[in-house]
């Protein structure tokens, strides 16, 4: 019985660039599965961080290929890192998987493939690109096309046509010179505009800065910024990305600023590891890691240097979703909570796995809608049972997800970030 | 019956999704917590009892063994599919059937998380008083088949004080309860004989387990020693005070390196031991009790003794602990953690023998355990890509075992014999003692259908664990 399984364990060709010392620190425990959204809802422990680790360890040593269903089990994955809060020996999930997936490719058939490259490499570094783009998305919804377009479409398109957000009237046009602060200043800080938060959040940049400025804060938006590259990376892509990290890198670090400020939580994840992400580039290495140390996620910066000036009462009773990419991906948990908080008026209510995944996951609703709708349905359930007014979601992704969901499963609400209420109660105080 | 057609009649039962075959997908059912791997053939998954009793009913007609495996925690290799066959993962039997707090009383499928019991009545002040350090991820069923324990064993016992019942499915498929939801049901105690029995009579597929009211009050301390003699005499003289703790739990300077590198809670790193004592009850007896410990642990010489402020430092404490195992990693690729018990006034000299056996054997060795029931948990790291280094850490277990034998202790406290131990049973028990469990497992598995290969010696292996050479690790129990 014995020499069969030998015979297993001697198939040569592992492939190298995935023997990770990550994998090594896994030592099988299980203390992630319960944590893993796709683990809960199917049970299967393919489904799961250690499955996905053992079957990446696998690969590295040759015993399985990186085949179709390697595939699915690596992208089924939302990336949502929970397995890394949990994991008491400290193992780094998301470079395991996010390397595993570089050696896999962009997910999808063939032609979605394809279209994710085009956009990661020929969109996303490009921001005019993308604003043209979003400017033609805006005219086919107001145009009338889009209510023509519904009657045609093939059903899988039509569903993700459906999950298209509505394209707001103006999009953020980043400061030229310096917003100055407001009374006396206390820090100089550079923003990241963003490449969808100025497209389809240009009021939460406006607000972001708004509030930075009542803090003391002289904010500047360096203009050779770009985007982050953070779906490139979670997606197998990371020509662009780095590219576009180097570009960020050269652009912030001129800068003569204490902090770079990112009001979008998965750009913060992933800008926090530009070190990890050119830890293979010799010019650009120590730079990337100077560069992350100096990057703060705008609820973190805020809740360390203290709110200054006057906080109007905002009466409404709110519930708190944690971003993944913060809560798991940079570990700021209470920053954001201690902040509304500080909102006098308003009530926070947490609601049962407020750190669990909604299912927005960057492109993952749209590669992965029926798992994505599964655990946003659970999401809307916990949300209804806390009686908010309203949802605070410091991040893009979720605000999007949180929005639809709200249209869809109920209950009705408003979804925030907080940079939204924290600007409400200051400008109430005029 | 050929795979095939065992593989065509699983998928009718459960369903295509549930019946895994292909090698992307069993690969990562070839290893539970323990470092042993055998890759299995057929994985099913299902959904209830029903399905449950057909697909051992399948296995039956195709002859071959059924291995159970709930969340795959086990540092034993019980859910290591060692003479291939279909593992029966019962992770989708998770649902909590119901709650009667009147009576004090749970019923769980063996799926449902041990620590989402207690989430689910915390609420109403109640609580499931087995908490294995995995908790947050092991099942109850797999808790039911190892007799689990945890730090607060000390106080409340092992799982089997704590299931009144179990519904189970037998070789031939059929469905019964053993026990039930009321205390001292007559005639042989049959609950007893399935709780420990490590998946070798059938499949638990409801367990009837007892709830207890949250205490009063909880008051714990950390006390931090420069010498591990100093703690674990601080133990001997906390029992022998007449306190006894809910629990009582030691960390040594390697185990509070891993859990600071992996997952920081603030323990000291420069401290030789730490011991987390807790007491419980009204709140004058909590008070009462924590404060004389406190003394004893200052006599005996803790350099420092901080007593947890509120809940949530409480809690940090034992994420610190529970998460110590996991925390291995950190400190190096592989660890062997051996389960031995010895009395507790044995605990000073045991400690010494492992410092000498770590020395001796030139492995670091880990020390957590759970003190108060002399309980030990000695971690050898190393790494299985070393060459020679396996063997090495397996006589250092073996060492370790037959100091813990030698001390008037045992090889198992709570992790179960598995693949990992059967090779040192005959150090405890006679061959009288074995046929006559033998006689009890021959009396409900026959065909030896569940889980062959674990827990009892086989032939080839009494005496030492072998390695094939050239091949881990899956050689390793032969």
């Amino acid at each position: 019985m014995q020499a069969d399984k030998t015979q297993e364990h001697a198939t040569p060709q592992g492939i190298a660039a995935l023997d990770l010392p990550e994998l090594y620190q896994c030592v099988h425990c299980g203390l992630c599965l319960n944590q893993c959204p796709t683990y809960r809802a199917l049970q299967l422990e393919p489904e799961s961080p250690r499955g996905r680790i053992h079957l990446v360890k696998a690969a590295a040593e040759g015993r399985i290929e990186l085949n179709e269903r390697f595939a699915e089990h690596l992208y089924l994955c939302l990336l949502c890192r929970a397995c890394e809060s949990a994991c008491p020996s400290g193992v780094q999930y998301g470079h395991i998987a996010e390397a595993a997936r570089e050696q896999l490719g962009p997910p999808g058939s063939e032609l979605g493939r394809a279209v994710l490259n085009f956009v990661f490499t020929q969109m996303l570094p490009y921001r005019n690109r993308l604003r043209f783009a979003f400017a033609l998305l805006r005219l086919y919804q107001r145009s009338g096309l889009q209510r023509i377009a519904r009657l045609f479409l093939p059903k899988k398109l039509a569903e993700m046509e459906q999950l298209l957000p509505a394209i707001p009237s103006r999009f953020f046009k980043p400061h030229a010179g310096i917003a100055p602060a407001i009374g006396a200043r206390r820090a100089r800080i550079a923003m990241l505009d963003g490449c969808v938060m100025p497209l389809l959040f240009g009021s939460v940049n406006n607000a972001t800065v708004r509030v930075l400025q009542r803090n003391g804060c002289d904010v500047i938006f360096p203009s050779q910024q770009s985007c982050c590259g953070a779906l490139n990376v979670h997606n197998g892509e990371t020509t662009a990305a780095k590219q576009m990290a180097r570009r960020n890198i050269d652009a912030f670090l001129d800068a003569d600023v204490e902090a770079v400020i990112v009001n979008a939580a998965g750009c913060g994840a992933t800008m926090k590891e530009y070190g990890h992400l050119l830890r293979d580039d010799p010019d650009y290495r120590d730079k990337a890691e100077r560069f992350s140390a100096r990057v703060k996620d705008a609820g973190e910066f805020l809740a360390d240097l203290g709110l200054v000036g006057e906080l109007h009462p905002v009466e409404m009773t709110v519930t708190y979703q944690d971003p993944c990419h913060l809560v798991h991906g940079q570990r700021i948990r209470n920053q954001p909570r201690k902040l509304l908080q500080a909102i006098p008026g308003l009530k926070l209510v947490e609601m049962e796995g407020a750190d669990r995944c909604c299912g927005s996951a960057g492109i993952y609703n749209l590669t992965h809608s029926g798992m994505s709708q599964h655990l946003l349905k659970e999401k809307m359930q916990s949300i209804a049972a806390t009686g908010s007014e309203a949802i605070v979601a410091p991040n893009p992704g979720c605000m999007l997800q949180l929005r639809s969901g709200a249209s869809r499963f109920g209950p009705d609400l408003k979804v925030y970030h907080l940079m939204d209420l924290l600007d409400r109660a200051y400008r109430q105080a005029d | 019956m050929a795979i095939e057609e065992l593989v065509r009649s699983l998928r009718e039962i459960v369903g295509d999704r549930y019946v895994l075959v292909e090698k992307e997908d069993v690969i990562v059912y070839e290893q539970d917590g323990s470092i042993f791997q055998v890759m299995p053939e057929i994985v099913a998954l299902p959904g209830d009892v029903e399905q449950v009793a057909a697909v051992v009913k399948a296995a039956q007609s195709a002859n071959v063994p059924i291995v159970p495996r709930g969340s795959g925690t086990g540092l034993a290799g019980g859910a290591v599919p060692a003479e291939g066959g279909v593992i029966l993962s019962l992770t989708r039997l998770n649902r909590i059937l119901k709650i009667d707090l009147e009576n004090h009383i749970a019923v769980v499928e063996p799926g449902v998380i041990n620590l989402d019991v207690t989430k689910a009545i915390a609420k109403d002040g109640f609580f499931y008083a087995p908490d294995p350090s995995s908790q947050a991820a092991c099942s109850i069923g797999g808790n039911v088949a190892n007799n689990s324990g945890g730090p607060h064993t000390l106080a409340y016992g092992v799982t089997t004080n704590h299931v009144l019942g179990v519904e189970v499915v037998l070789d031939d498929g059929s469905i019964t309860w053993l026990g039930g939801e009321v205390p001292d049901t007559p005639g042989y105690d049959l609950r007893g004989v399935f709780v420990g029995s490590e998946g070798t009579l059938g499949i638990v597929t409801k367990i009837a387990v007892r709830l207890m009211r949250a205490r009063e009050s909880v008051r714990t301390l950390l006390a931090i020693f420069d010498q591990m003699d100093h703690a674990t005499q601080t133990v001997v003289d906390i029992t022998a005070a007449g306190i006894i703790p809910a629990a009582l739990e030691i960390m040594d300077r390697t185990t509070i390196e891993a859990v600071e590198r992996g997952a920081p809670v603030g323990f000291p790193r420069d401290a030789e031991a730490v011991l987390i004592v807790e007491v419980e009850g009204l709140s004058e007896h909590a008070e009462r009790a924590i404060g004389l410990a406190r003394e004893i642990c200052q006599r005996d010489g803790a350099r420092e003794v901080k007593l947890a402020a509120d809940e949530a430092e409480r809690q940090r404490l034992w994420k610190g602990r529970k998460g110590a195992f996991g925390a291995m990693g950190a400190l190096a690729p592989n660890y062997y953690v051996q389960d031995g018990v010895v009395p507790r006034s044995k605990l000073p000299e045991m400690m010494r023998r492992i410092a000498e056996i770590s020395q001796r054997f030139n492995l670091r060795i880990a020390n957590v355990f759970h003190a108060g029931d002399g309980n030990l948990h000695p971690n050898i790291l190393f790494d299985m890509r070393s060459p020679g280094e396996l063997e090495r850490v397996i006589d250092a277990g073996a060492a370790t075992l037959r100091a813990c034998i030698e001390l008037g202790g045992s090889i198992t406290g709570e992790h179960g014999i598995g693949l990992e131990k059967k090779a040192y049973i005959g150090l405890l028990f006679s061959e009288t003692d074995l046929e006559a469990m033998a006689r009890v497992r021959r009396a409900f598995d026959p065909d030896n259908r569940f889980n062959p290969a674990k827990l009892f010696p086989t032939p080839a292996s009494c005496g030492e664990i072998r390695l094939q050479p050239g091949h881990i690790p899956a050689g390793l129990w032969i």
